[in-house]
């Protein structure tokens, strides 16, 4: 047996490639640079870029989700584009413009199914993750026509879970059986919810209203979720301050038992207890905040801000619920990405055409990598959690 | 970027003459960038509407002007006076209407 193994070995051996091209992905991410169409591929322990990728549309507002295998990541552009990049090769392995204006996608939980968000047709199409051959196509029908859709996340049990803009609804489209995806639409989620979170475990699906002061959250674990308004009247009948960026709910943050979400209109980030869904408190911010970002394992939650006070970072600590580090990275900061376990965290600042590196539990700046107009970054570990 | 920076150079040549004329590269920027994240970095639409030439034809630059200070109220487009000054907002129509640098 341990002969025939050798034999084996020595028959494959020489095709491999030699140990020193082999490499793993699992420290290796994406920088999206918006206003050029390009992509970084990057090395986290390297703090280094490795390989500029080219020719991805445009990537205002762009994100990105993984393949299981850490391998590929799948690029949403604003202009419909949907690019499956491969992080080994630094090459483009599929690209497909599937419609006229695009909000972020999601995979589903077995990797196989690849969902876009659109504003224009209004809905979700889902491609198989393999080929980016067309699977499914829900447009956002509503009474008022087709409505953009925000806020899509994946949900266990090849699920996806999307929110209708223009209609205040959430939808759920499950795939689990063979055909077209069973969709359930939940009613009454709110006045133009502009985003959507879903927690780890599956459980909670929080959407973000625009045009009502609160929030609602949906059970996926109940047979039939029924939409609950939490937070509701944060604003205290105030009148709202003018919200120059829309927050995102995406890389939400829960932290010490609470989730720490971005006000609408106020300079506040709102914590509400996990279980109960009872505010928990709230921190006063050097602006309107963007992303709230829990640091992995919900130490500290950084939080970046609208134009035009988008030159600042706030580092709040969860226990005290106070302000413990400003930073001022430089103009247009836009997005905060956390190492696995959160001991570094990178920052995209688009005006200084930089990303910058800092230690997550000192703040000290550890390096920093040019970019041009840097936005969103994304590291492979995501492939392996629900919802991002 | 680069584009960008040679579009500035002019501008800045202009700013010395006329002490208060609007700030084209800080504009274009705005305009792109921060307009873009609700309209689209190339205006075609995104949570707001298409901003492109073709599709604002039945506007006038001070109409459209008051919408960029005062917002559309009860919608997501936010009033933007105190951020930007009346000749800005001027400027800022005159180039979404003509696609070019007034
Ligand atoms: C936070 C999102 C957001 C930002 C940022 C934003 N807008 Fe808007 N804008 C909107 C929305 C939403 C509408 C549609 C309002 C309505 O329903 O009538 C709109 C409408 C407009 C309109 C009217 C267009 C039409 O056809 O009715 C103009 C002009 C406009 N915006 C210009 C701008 C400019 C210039 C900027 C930057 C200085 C800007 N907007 C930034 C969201 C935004």
């Amino acid at each position: 047996m341990r002969r025939a193994l050798a034999a084996l070995l020595i028959a494959v051996l020489p095709v491999a490639a030699p140990a020193d091209d082999l490499r793993g992905t699992g420290d290796l991410g994406i920088v999206i640079e918006r206003t050029t169409g390009s992509v970084l591929i990057v090395d986290t322990t390297e703090r280094a870029a490795i390989v500029r990728v080219e020719g991805l549309g445009d990537l205002s507002h762009a994100s990105a989700v993984f393949s299981p295998d850490q391998r590929y990541a799948y690029v949403f552009g604003r202009d419909g584009g949907l690019t499956k990049l491969d992080l080994l090769t630094g090459t483009i392995a599929a690209r497909i413009v599937q419609a006229g204006n695009s909000i972020g996608g999601a995979i589903s939980d077995d990797g196989l199914l690849v969902a876009v968000s659109n504003y224009e047709p209004g809905g979700v199409r889902v491609f198989d993750a393999g080929t980016l051959e067309p699977v499914a196509d829900i447009p956002a029908e509503w009474d008022g026509g087709l409505s953009k859709t925000v806020g899509l996340v994946d949900a266990p049990g090849r699920r996806f879970v999307f929110t209708l803009w223009d209609a205040g609804e959430t939808w759920i489209a499950d795939f689990s059986g063979e055909g077209a995806p069973v969709v359930t639409r939940i009613g009454g989620i709110g006045a133009n919810p502009y985003d959507g979170l879903i927690t780890g475990d599956g459980r909670l699906y929080i959407a973000g209203l625009f045009g009502e002061d609160g929030l609602t959250a949906l059970d996926l674990w109940q047979e039939r979720p029924a939409p609950r308004r939490i937070l509701d009247g944060y604003g205290r009948g105030e009148e709202p301050l003018p919200v120059y960026k829309m927050p995102h709910l995406e890389g939400w943050a829960l932290a010490a038992g609470r989730f720490a979400l971005p006000a609408v209109g106020r300079h506040e980030v709102l914590w509400v207890d996990a279980v109960t869904l009872e505010e928990a408190g709230r921190t006063a911010t050097h602006g309107q905040p963007v992303f709230a970002v829990a640091r992995p394992g919900g130490r500290q939650v950084w939080v970046n801000f609208a134009h035009p006070r988008n030159d600042t970072v706030q580092v709040i600590d969860t226990l005290s619920g106070e302000i413990v580090h400003t930073l001022t990275p430089g103009p247009a900061v836009l997005h905060m990405e956390f190492t696995p376990r959160g001991h570094e965290v990178w920052v995209s600042v688009r005006d200084a055409d930089r990303v910058d590196i800092y230690d997550a539990a000192t703040f000290e700046k550890l390096g920093e990598i040019a970019a041009e107009t840097p936005s969103g970054i994304f590291f492979t570990a995501r492939a392996h959690r629900t919802g991002l | 970027m680069r584009s960008l920076a040679l579009l500035a150079l002019p501008a800045l040549m202009a700013g010395q003459a006329l002490a208060d004329a609007p700030d084209a590269d800080r504009l274009l920027r705005l305009v792109h960038q921060d307009c873009g994240s609700c309209h689209g970095m190339t205006l075609k639409g995104g949570l707001g509407p298409d901003l492109r030439r073709e599709t604002l034809a039945d506007w006038d630059a001070e109409g459209l002007a008051w919408v960029i200070l005062d917002g559309v109220p009860g919608t997501a487009m936010p009033p933007w006076r105190g951020l930007v000054t009346e000749a800005e907002a001027r400027w800022i129509a005159d180039y979404l209407l003509t696609g070019e640098k007034p």
